[in-house]
């Protein structure tokens, strides 16, 4: 390899520069579109974010406004932002313990387990539209099948999604229903979990706690890691199951942040604060998701042979 | 987890009234099959159905074949400033779409496009989503240089390499490929709202919102009929092609 690109340097062979000219071909239609769909977007969307720009007419260069609006104006962002992070803070762990559990249960060597695999990643395929209406339903506080199955034994069911305090366990619960993709990445990484550390393992004597607390979870830790940071970044982009659903309420008590800045683009027209609202929340997903890293020196274990 | 789905047979199979009946009743007593018929008549359900199964199929082709030609690039030509590009492509896998939508939506609008297929099917032919361009090129590394050097002794150019030599090899990573975008298509539901709006252009995912209290009272009987012939063609792709879905998400190297 070095020798190659040293050899380049001094004097590019014609094959070479047919190389290079055919790298950028091949990889064109990628290039293309990251400027016409991502890197144009992102500065048109940073300028939009100083801009009143209510569509009908021409964009007005207003400074500052929007994000001193959004800081000092605006209650429904502080809503949106409370509700997003409540539900990352119930979705986030609940998920990931299930989900764990889950690929845990399947990845024992007992006859049958694939169809259980198919089971559960089921429902992430049916996702979005479907899986909403489903929910709707099943958590309808008269005749739903979770009501119903609580009056059973007893209990009177909460509202769900027509109360302001069940709202968000209401889509943490049917969050837990879909919860394929994280399974299946967790299964993956068991899978690749070496079987000669498992056996050293039970060489010392170790029991199945043992084993799971010393080389299970360390093994496992920067897939949790990965697995955090989507979800991080999935919450704050919950649109299609609170639109159609609850539409932010009641009383805003489910108004996602995904749908306020939806709201503002396409509802009120308020083309440059939803701009700004976008901003906010990529530089509020990097903040968290830097934070997580941070944090990671103190609990995701790198081994050498893991790392591409 | 089968639970829910049963239920949802079950109440599309029930009379009106037979699903507000408290305490359940787990089985539809009598078995009402014409739900379907009259569900799927209901509203335009078949022209949604078309409606999706074309903005999903030319999505499918055009990230297939975009994402594979620049992930060809990127496992196997040597270029200048190559790595740049690459770090840029997996940092767009953070950038959130919130961020580019609005500017997104003023550029459609402009070219007038509006109401019509092209918001959605366009932005996949442009290499379809990074992840995609990740994962083909994971598998692109897996194969032998030494196929290569063949066909190029043979007299072969990079595209029939890429075109005659490796991509019959990429099958099961491109089936990955087509059926994360499948998916992602047959259930995108933001985009739709955003751009369509006339009814005959809708598809499934905004069509079926429709169910809901259409002049008042939902019918849930017709909803859950509806909503389960929706979800059939994802879950026969899912069900004939499973094995895929487990060896895309080893191959991403979530593995660190």
């Amino acid at each position: 390899m070095t020798t190659q690109t040293g050899r380049a340097r001094r004097r590019i062979s014609p094959l070479l520069l047919r190389e290079y000219i055919a790298f950028y071909l091949f990889a064109s239609p990628w290039l293309l579109g990251l400027l016409v769909f991502t890197l144009g977007p992102m500065i048109a969307s940073l300028l939009l974010s100083f801009a009143d720009y209510p569509v009908i007419v021409a964009p007005k260069w207003i400074g500052l406004k929007n994000y001193v609006d959004l800081f000092t104006d605006d209650k429904l962002v502080w809503q949106s932002l409370k509700v997003t992070l409540l539900y990352s803070l119930g979705a986030i762990p609940m998920t990931l313990c299930f989900s764990f559990f889950v690929a845990t249960l399947l990845n024992q060597q007992i006859k049958g387990v694939k169809i259980f695999r198919t089971i559960y990643y089921m429902p992430a395929v049916i996702s979005g539209v479907p899986v909403a209406l489903l929910w709707m339903w099943m958590l309808n506080p008269e005749f739903g099948l979770v009501n119903n199955a609580l009056r059973w034994v007893g209990i009177k069911g909460p509202q769900w999604f027509f109360s302001t305090t069940w709202v968000i366990p209401a889509f943490i619960i049917m969050n837990l229903w879909t919860i394929g993709v994280t399974m299946v990445i967790f299964l993956a990484g068991l899978k690749g979990i070496p079987d000669h550390l498992y056996e050293a393992a039970d060489i010392d004597g170790a029991g199945p706690w043992s084993k799971f607390r010393n080389v299970t979870l360390p093994m496992m830790s920067p897939i949790i890691l990965f697995n955090v940071v989507i979800g991080i970044i999935d919450s704050f982009q919950i649109f299609t199951p609170a639109f159609i659903i609850t539409n932010g309420g009641p009383a805003n008590a489910s108004l996602f942040y995904g749908l306020y800045l939806y709201n503002n683009a396409f509802k009120f027209f308020k083309m440059g604060y939803a701009a700004a609202l976008a901003w906010l929340m990529f530089l509020i997903i990097l903040a968290l998701t830097g934070l997580v890293f941070r944090s990671t020196a103190r609990w995701v274990y790198y081994e050498g042979s893991l790392i591409r | 987890m089968l639970l829910p789905v049963f239920w949802m047979l079950s109440a599309s199979l029930k009379d009106e009234g037979d699903v507000f009946l408290v305490p359940i009743q787990w089985l539809p007593d009598p078995f009402r099959w014409s739900n379907y018929p009259e569900a799927l008549t209901f509203q335009p359900f078949w022209s949604y159905f078309r409606n999706s199964v074309i903005v999903t199929g030319l999505s499918v082709v055009g990230a297939v074949l975009s994402a594979s030609l620049v992930a060809y690039a990127f496992a196997r030509l040597r270029a200048p400033g190559k790595n740049v590009l690459f770090a840029i492509l997996l940092s767009t896998l953070m950038l959130p779409g919130e961020v580019t939508l609005v500017p997104i939506y003023l550029l459609f609008r402009n070219l007038g496009w509006l109401d019509t297929y092209r918001p959605l099917i366009v932005p996949s032919w442009f290499g379809g989503s990074a992840f995609y361009i990740f994962l083909l090129r994971q598998f692109f590394l897996t194969l032998p240089t030494e196929l290569d050097d063949a066909a190029k002794i043979d007299g072969a150019n990079l595209f029939s390499i890429y075109w005659r030599i490796l991509l019959p090899l990429t099958k099961p990573a491109l089936a990955s490929v087509a059926i994360f975008s499948f998916f992602s298509q047959w259930n995108n539901f933001q985009a739709a709202l955003i751009y369509l709006n006339t009814m005959e252009k809708y598809t499934l995912p905004i069509g079926l919102r429709l169910y809901l209290s259409s002049f008042g009272q939902t019918h849930w009987n017709y909803l859950m009929a509806a909503t389960l012939v929706s979800v059939v063609p994802p879950i026969l792709i899912f069900f004939t092609s499973q094995r895929y879905f487990v060896e895309g998400a080893a191959l991403t190297g979530v593995k660190g």
